[in-house]
């Protein structure tokens, strides 16, 4: 991958110009979703970007210091590292990568919530504490899970390179990667049955609780691009390898799109569940299903 | 810049995002402020948002005929809520304290204290009524922009009085 391709694919597809108009459509996604779940109309369709030019219209407080120095990076850093993370993601064939672009791919897709386990301590705001320990909890319970389905599928087909994986037919274990990385994604995106760390009722929003005008627009632009990347990597495992650039790319999105409305509908349908809930439902029951997935992988690789 | 400031001025319409903020009310108009955001009235139709922190806020919603003891609390509030914003005092009580009116626990009515922009009447006023309340605040809010600085908003000579 050159230079060129590789800026292409971070500034246009699907980088930044397709990325952030798919972010506000899955922010109103998730919206609409739970409205109509509720019995409500909504939002209108352009609202999350309504509340994005607001929210860049808006003043922020005064900052002083290095914590407030830091306070005004982290959403700038988990705004890029979404951004790098969707411009990883193969949707067009033949689109280049590299061997262990896959690591790099969950390294950036770790990075937003590591910035707001870091926003919440240093707003030092009692609320942004406590939602940032839970943050950080969270974090711990649904990545071994989330680590081990990547390395399961990676194991099973004997790449990490992304492009390799969409290509390969996808096997009875690629489905159970899948599968896991679908039960980590509502923790990964702060849904609600795993909906802690940024609780509006009991915490006021968590670690973005001291966060106002264009910085919180930033966190609300690095909420949605972690949607499209996290979405896009599992459209990318899931999706049949087609050769056709725009039917490819069609898929993808359609994909996508179907996991948004899933996650949004489970989301509506259910209710917060508590820290040691959520601790216990990860290390229990998924990470039973994970080393499972893991040890067969293992296994089938020193059988082929 | 002409462009940006008609889009800035549509968005800052299409998406206010409230605080609610009680000082001493008994309850009432809370929960038809709540009733608000229902589905049978559905204000995030109009991009209505209620936020928990008043830093995330657009519009101060306060309801209450402002005891001693929330006086303090409105100022930190107010001051917390950053600029452009507006102030929708709901209910009779923060207007003119009401039946409370003269009561030696009362700080009121609420703009001796801070500028308000719309007041909805009412005891309690109608969700309806506080939708057309938050609507027209946003769009004073959008009117104004940046324009004067928060600290200097005069009150307004006639307030936008709304009718439920």
């Amino acid at each position: 991958m050159n230079l060129t391709t590789a800026l292409a694919r971070l500034l246009i597809f699907p980088g930044l110009l397709f990325a952030v108009p798919a972010a506000w459509f899955f922010l109103w996604v998730e919206r609409k979703a739970v409205a109509l779940m509720q019995g409500r109309v909504g939002p209108p369709f352009m609202q999350p970007f309504f509340d994005f030019i607001k929210l860049l219209g808006k003043s922020t407080p005064p900052r002083s210091g290095v914590g407030g120095l830091l306070m005004r990076a982290w959403p700038l850093i988990a705004v890029s590292a979404a951004a790098g993370a969707v411009g990883l993601l193969p949707v067009l064939p033949s689109s280049g990568g590299f061997e262990g672009d896959l690591i790099l791919l969950l390294a950036l897709l770790e990075l937003p919530s590591m910035c707001i386990i870091a926003a919440g301590f240093s707003s030092r705001s009692i609320f942004g504490e406590i939602g940032s320990a839970r943050e950080a909890v969270l974090s711990v319970a649904y990545n071994v899970v989330f680590l081990l389905a990547i390395v399961s599928i990676a194991a099973s087909q004997h790449t990490f390179r992304l492009e390799s994986l969409a290509a390969l037919p996808a096997s009875p274990m690629r489905w159970l990667g899948v599968l896991a990385l679908l039960v980590c994604l509502p923790a990964k995106l702060h849904l609600n049955p795993f909906s802690l760390p940024n609780a509006e009722q009991e915490i006021y929003s968590g670690p973005m609780v001291e966060y106002a005008g264009p910085e919180l627009a930033m966190w609300e632009l690095s909420h949605g691009l972690e949607w499209v990347a996290a979405t896009g990597l599992v459209a990318t495992l899931a999706a049949p390898y087609i050769t056709i650039w725009w039917l490819a790319a069609l898929v993808f999105v359609g994909l996508m799109f179907a996991i948004v409305l899933a996650l949004s509908t489970l989301a509506s349908a259910t209710a917060r569940l508590a820290i040691d809930t959520t601790v216990r439902f990860y290390w229990q029951c998924t990470l039973i299903f994970a080393v499972l997935a893991v040890s067969s992988a293992l296994f089938m690789r020193l059988r082929s | 810049m002409n462009l940006w400031n008609k889009l800035m001025c549509y968005s800052r319409r299409h998406s206010p995002w409230l605080f609610h903020m009680n000082s001493g009310s008994c309850n009432g108009c809370d929960i038809e402020l709540v009733a608000s955001l229902t589905p049978r009235y559905d204000a995030e139709q109009l991009g209505v948002r209620l936020e928990g922190s008043p830093r995330h806020a657009d519009i101060l919603c306060i309801t209450g005929p402002v005891t001693h003891n929330a006086v303090n609390a409105i100022h930190t509030v107010y001051d917390q809520v950053l600029g452009p914003k507006a102030v929708v005092a709901i209910g009779s009580c923060p207007a003119t304290t009401n039946v409370f009116i003269d009561s030696r626990t009362l700080d009121g009515p609420l703009n001796k204290h801070i500028p308000v922009d719309v007041f909805v009447p009412g005891c309690p006023p109608r969700p309806d009524a506080i939708i057309q309340g938050v609507a027209k605040a946003a769009e004073i809010l959008a009117a104004r922009g940046n324009n004067p600085p928060a600290t200097e908003i005069v009150i307004a000579e006639t307030p936008a009085e709304v009718q439920p």
